[in-house]
């Protein structure tokens, strides 16, 4: 691939409010997704009421910075891909973002119908009760139960393969993609390298 | 003589009511219409539960409603705390010990009349071993051969000891728990 150092132009680089959101979201994605994997199999006890507790209080947060991320996006044009990026790369990237957006809302919400499925509400940080969209069916929160684990598995792929193309297109390609969402990556005259 | 007809009338008023004013008395235990509820705080979320299975003996006349007796006996083993993982957590040692007190048992000492449809039952009640005093209000209604009686108290679990040892902190499962009754008797037919 040609090198085509893109023109710095004034939309070379996201808003702050947008790189803020993507590494708090990113960081909360991967906490509760831990979380949630460790605390699925311990046996009860207080410590895991507590693990579920927050779990679900960190994922209802997750879902609000989503919306207002997703209301953010819709006002701010992210900034273009490299010129030189084949076609084929760029419906992947944009497939794959996509996919991302989808699962940020979709995981949350099937935890919070599997929550009410399974008769626990979802009470925000132990203060808000979020209304119960189903009533209690323990077959139901079985079956969300499953689709809740596929979901995250599903986002845990994509979120490789999004962190496996920002890698590559900033050690491989040497192009300013990572650099969008990671200014420090920025030398001061605005080159990347 | 024309008070005559009149007489036997009211003689025949007196002998069909006269049963149903006085001596009626609800004491059947409707199983299938009454419930025994309970809402337990888990990290401030009310998570419902139920026991299933109770006998109840009651002998409760609206005429006479202090000389009521109740007595109520409770299969633990017929919980639903909500979950399976929460059945089998509750029947442990920690909560109720199912295994060594498989009954909980609420015997009524005096009903107290508090005008309207309105009762004040006090009793002794035995969970796990312990039997402490309990008090509840109680709503009475009537509704052809079948007496409602509705009541909701607060309990608090570290009274009895249910939930020790890793369980005893309030802040994740909190020590009072809302109970919830309803018990449908009939009268019997035939006494």
């Amino acid at each position: 691939m040609t090198s085509h150092p893109a023109a710095p132009s004034p939309n070379s680089s996201y808003t702050f409010t947008a790189i803020g959101l993507h590494w708090l979201i990113a960081l909360a994605i991967i906490g509760s997704f831990a979380l949630g994997f460790y605390m699925a199999d311990l046996p009860i006890s207080p410590q895991k009421l507590r693990f579920y507790s927050w779990h679900k209080w960190a994922g209802v947060t997750i879902f609000l910075c989503v919306v207002l991320r997703l209301g953010w996006r819709l006002r701010h044009r992210p900034p273009e891909l490299p010129t030189g990026m084949p076609a084929w790369q760029r419906s992947v990237a944009s497939a794959t973002h996509v996919l991302l957006y989808l699962l940020m809302v979709a995981v949350p919400l099937s935890g919070w119908l599997m929550s009410s499925a399974k008769g626990f509400q979802t009470v925000w940080f132990g203060v808000l009760p979020l209304p119960d969209l189903l009533t209690k069916n323990a077959e139901l929160g079985d079956l969300l139960q499953a689709l809740h684990r596929l979901l995250n598995y599903s986002m845990a792929a994509i979120v490789f393969a999004h962190l496996g193309a920002a890698l590559k297109h900033h050690f491989i390609d040497r192009d300013d993609v990572l650099a969008r969402m990671l200014p420090f990556l920025r030398t001061p005259s605005g080159d990347t390298q | 003589m024309k008070s005559w007809p009149h007489r036997l009338v009211l003689c025949c008023a007196f002998a069909t009511l006269a049963p149903a004013a006085h001596a009626i008395e609800f004491n059947q235990l409707q199983l299938n219409k009454s419930s025994l509820s309970f809402v337990s705080k888990q990290m401030n979320v009310p998570v419902e539960g139920q026991f299933k299975s109770f006998r109840s003996k009651l002998a409760y006349d609206p005429a006479k409603p202090a000389a009521a007796k109740a007595e109520l006996e409770i299969d633990m083993a017929s919980i639903d705390a909500g979950s399976k993982e929460a059945n089998d957590e509750v029947a442990g040692k920690a909560w109720f010990n199912t295994k060594a007190f498989p009954v909980a048992k609420f015997v009524a000492t005096s009903v107290k009349p508090l005008g309207g449809n309105r009762l004040e039952v006090a009793g002794k009640m035995s969970i796990k071993g312990k039997t402490l005093d309990l008090t509840t209000p109680v709503t009475v209604t009537q509704q052809g051969n079948a007496a409602t009686f509705d009541g909701s108290l607060v309990l608090k679990r570290a009274d009895y000891g249910i939930g020790d040892g890793i369980w005893a902190d309030f802040g994740t499962v909190a020590n009072e728990v809302q109970i919830k009754f309803r018990l449908v008797a009939t009268a019997a037919a035939a006494k």
